[in-house]
């Protein structure tokens, strides 16, 4: 599965994200690739993605992407961002 | 490809503590300026990581009381670094779930890659709330700076 991190620029938040959304998936058994985008090409993106994560103002800027969005409280919180993808996915 | 330890990206003098701000501007101008001060960015860096709050809004306080001040790659940002502005005060950045925010820590990259490692390993050293706890309550540079420096190795 395909999971985009979306956040702003592209360089910080999504960094420290996809470090955590990796060790999530590796928990959950999943076989994901993890793609980053910034809000810009987040909306073109998304259709392509499975899940995607974000903070909870991005995710209303970006509005319904027509996949699950999950949102994210606190980034470095690994077992909240473990949490949020299995709900998503539906584990 | 090895990248460079916290210590080089963030020396000395890009951290101080106890600064005293009015509000989240005044929180995000002085790790900017501390990117200034240390070569990393010019002063257009600085506005440009006002301008991503202004237009995102303050999705940077990315974990209670942590905000991560940065805009994107440009020609303002002369080299990868980071900086260090811990709070006398805390400020209200506006998150709904954040606020309010004790430490910005300032981030100018070249790049998309450059320094993802060395960022990756700065976020578990803060995911430990024990050792944020400590780090915050460092009152000088040094203290922060070597407090890194150990945490990075161990």
């Amino acid at each position: 599965m395909k999971i985009l991190a979306v956040c702003g620029m592209g360089i910080g938040t999504s960094v420290i994200l996809t470090g955590n959304i990796e060790k999530a998936a590796h928990d959950l058994g999943l076989d994901a690739e993890i793609e980053v985008a910034d809000i810009w090409t987040a909306r073109g993106a998304a259709a392509g993605a499975d899940v995607v994560m974000t903070s909870g103002e991005l995710a209303a800027e970006l509005g319904d992407v027509g996949v699950p969005v999950a949102v994210i409280d606190d980034f470095l919180d690994g077992d909240e961002v473990r949490a949020r993808l299995a709900t998503a996915v539906g584990r | 490809m090895t990248e460079p330890p916290l210590s080089r990206l963030l020396p000395v003098e890009a951290i101080m503590t106890t600064v005293h701000v009015a509000d989240w501007r005044g929180a995000i101008r002085t790790s900017g300026e501390l990117l200034v001060a240390t070569g990393v960015t010019t002063e257009d860096y600085v506005r440009q990581m006002l301008e991503a709050v202004d237009e995102y809004g303050p999705y940077i306080v990315i974990t209670p009381g942590l905000a991560l001040a940065h805009a994107r790659p440009s020609p303002a940002v002369l080299r990868t670094g980071l900086s260090w502005a811990g709070l006398a005060s805390p400020v209200k950045f506006g998150h709904p779930q954040n606020d309010p925010v004790h430490l910005v820590i300032g981030l100018a990259a070249v790049d998309h890659d450059a320094h993802s490692s060395a960022l990756s390993r700065l976020a578990r050293i803060l995911a430990d709330r024990d050792r944020q706890e400590k780090l915050r309550g460092s009152e000088r540079p040094e203290q922060v700076h070597a407090l890194i420096a150990e945490y990075e190795e161990s």
